[in-house]
């Protein structure tokens, strides 16, 4: 096979061929490193991700995709001993700047969790909670959200005629849309997604995977997922890490169909990892 | 790597090199009974074709296997995608041998014309075509790949001479019409062996550096970082 280029993780420069989108870059990920206590999780990762476009992150497990995932809308904060050094700029600023509203940058950055996690509260509810902590509390605003969410996350023809149901009735994959439609009510510009179908039947990861294409160009979505086909399906643009590396960023069409480096492609195919 | 996708991607890669040299035993075949116009000859490659199809479907439907059990990516997809292709041109190299046999058959049962039409060179040049293809597929050798093309050009000047030849005996031997036409076609059935060929080596270049080069795309900026095709 063709000699693909070898990658000393001291000094080789991460590969970069993405996908551009039309409305140009949204988040500018700047030598980014993170540790946990002593423990270096993220070395020097530098990309930029594109609006409206998805982005999946994908890499063996312990890589650092979740980890990067969070820091985007500074979950690890909560973690102790936690400290980052390098930039991720939106809109012009750094988001670890220490004046930065960190509770506005949670509104902007929608998630949705590998375990689906709606509140114990009525379907209607768990879709306004957003709102309802900003104070709003105008029923028609709070009624046309809810039904936009509800029709944004392909639910709404399943619960409208039991929107007073607990969520937690629903099935899981019910559960997972209702979480996206209640990341959605908070009108984001992201919805990060960390393994969103991984306990999902194939039947509920499809209706989720169709979701992310239709929601795709109204948010930006970034996605972690050990799943190949479902990255390779769904994203736009593609970044593998290892051991905290970003090691190649690209087009997902050329990163499953001709990577750039060997260490993707054996990843990839499943040659390691 | 998957033990069972090693395994699967190992027995097909077995496969379609059996049916490649199967496709070129044809050829070889096909050759002799140019050279000898042995109706014998041409019979058991028409016989036989039987034999290349079945292997075919066999090598086709183990890919659409292993496509949907395995769902592989970049270069087993590569691979997969290629072997679909090279597959169904070694079985039309299978048809073009089949081809050959039918003009033998008829020309044997004629007054030999005395003029002479050598097909060997041609014949041997489109043989060695396809074997070179056969052999950049095994090794995965880029430069064996573009050198096949380089051939395809040789091959075709070959096929327009011996048209313009049959045309200028035709118009000397109206008696012969029926005759030179087979011969004719004969150049042509080789001419396109050499196509087919040339097709294999385009996949084969495909599979290695993951570019398209049909048609000419990007052949040329591959040929310029390409030693071996210079």
């Amino acid at each position: 096979m063709e000699a693909k280029a070898q990658v000393d993780l001291d000094t080789t420069e991460t590969i970069y061929h993405p996908k551009r989108g039309e409305g140009g870059t949204i988040l500018d990920i700047e030598r980014f490193c993170l540790w946990y206590g002593h423990a270096q999780a993220l070395f020097n990762n530098t990309l930029n991700i594109e609006r409206g476009l998805v982005t999946a992150l994908i890499g063996p497990s312990g890589c650092g995709k979740s980890t990067l995932l969070r820091s985007l809308n500074r979950m690890n904060d909560l973690i102790a001993g936690l400290s980052v050094s390098g930039r991720i700029v939106f809109e012009g600023k750094n988001i670890y700047d220490l004046d930065l509203d960190v509770i506005g940058l949670r509104k902007r950055m929608g998630m949705v969790f590998q375990k689906p996690n709606p509140f114990p509260m009525s379907i209607a509810d768990n879709v306004t909670y957003p709102l309802k902590v900003d104070h709003v509390t105008d029923r028609r605003v709070l009624e046309e959200t809810r039904e936009q969410a509800l029709k944004s996350a392909a639910l709404w023809d399943e619960v409208k005629d039991r929107l007073k149901d607990n969520a937690l009735g629903l099935s899981g994959g019910q559960q997972q849309r209702l979480c996206i439609a209640r990341a959605i009510a908070a009108d984001p510009d992201f919805l990060l997604m960390d393994e969103p179908c991984s306990a999902l039947d194939p039947l509920a990861t499809t209706k989720i995977e169709d979701l992310i294409t239709e929601l795709r160009g109204r948010y930006t979505i970034i996605i972690v997922t050990h799943n190949m086909q479902q990255a390779a399906r769904v994203s736009d643009n593609t970044a593998f890490l290892y051991l905290g590396r970003l090691i190649e960023y690209g087009e997902t069409n050329d990163v499953f169909t001709r990577p750039k480096l060997k260490q993707t492609e054996d990843y990839i195919t499943g040659r390691f990892g | 790597m998957p033990k069972r996708l090693q395994k699967d991607l190992e027995k097909i890669k077995k496969q379609i090199l059996s049916l490649g040299a199967m496709a070129e035993e044809r050829i070889r075949m096909a050759i002799k009974a140019i050279e000898t116009w042995d109706a014998g000859l041409a019979e058991e490659i028409i016989r036989r074709d039987y034999e290349i199809d079945e292997r075919e479907i066999e090598v086709e439907e183990e890919c659409l296997k292993i496509l949907a059990l395995h769902q592989p990516v970049a270069v087993d997809l590569r691979f997969l995608i290629a072997v679909i292709k090279i597959n169904s041109e070694l079985e039309r190299i299978g048809d073009e041998a089949v081809n050959i046999a039918h003009r033998v058959e008829n020309i044997s049962k004629r007054r030999k014309l005395e003029l002479s039409f050598d097909f060997s060179v041609m014949a041997e040049k489109a043989a060695t075509m396809l074997r070179l293809s056969l052999d950049a597929l095994v090794n995965l050798d880029l430069a064996l790949a573009f050198k096949v093309l380089t051939l395809d050009d040789e091959v075709d000047l070959m096929h327009r001479e011996i048209y313009d030849r049959i045309k200028e005996v035709m118009s000397q031997n109206p008696d012969y019409v029926g005759y030179l036409i087979n011969l004719y076609t004969t150049s042509r059935h080789l001419e396109r062996v050499g196509d087919h060929s040339t097709n294999i080596a385009e996949e084969v270049i495909y599979l290695i550096e993951g570019e398209i080069i049909r048609h000419g795309a990007k052949l040329e900026a591959l040929q310029a970082g390409e030693p071996g095709a210079k």
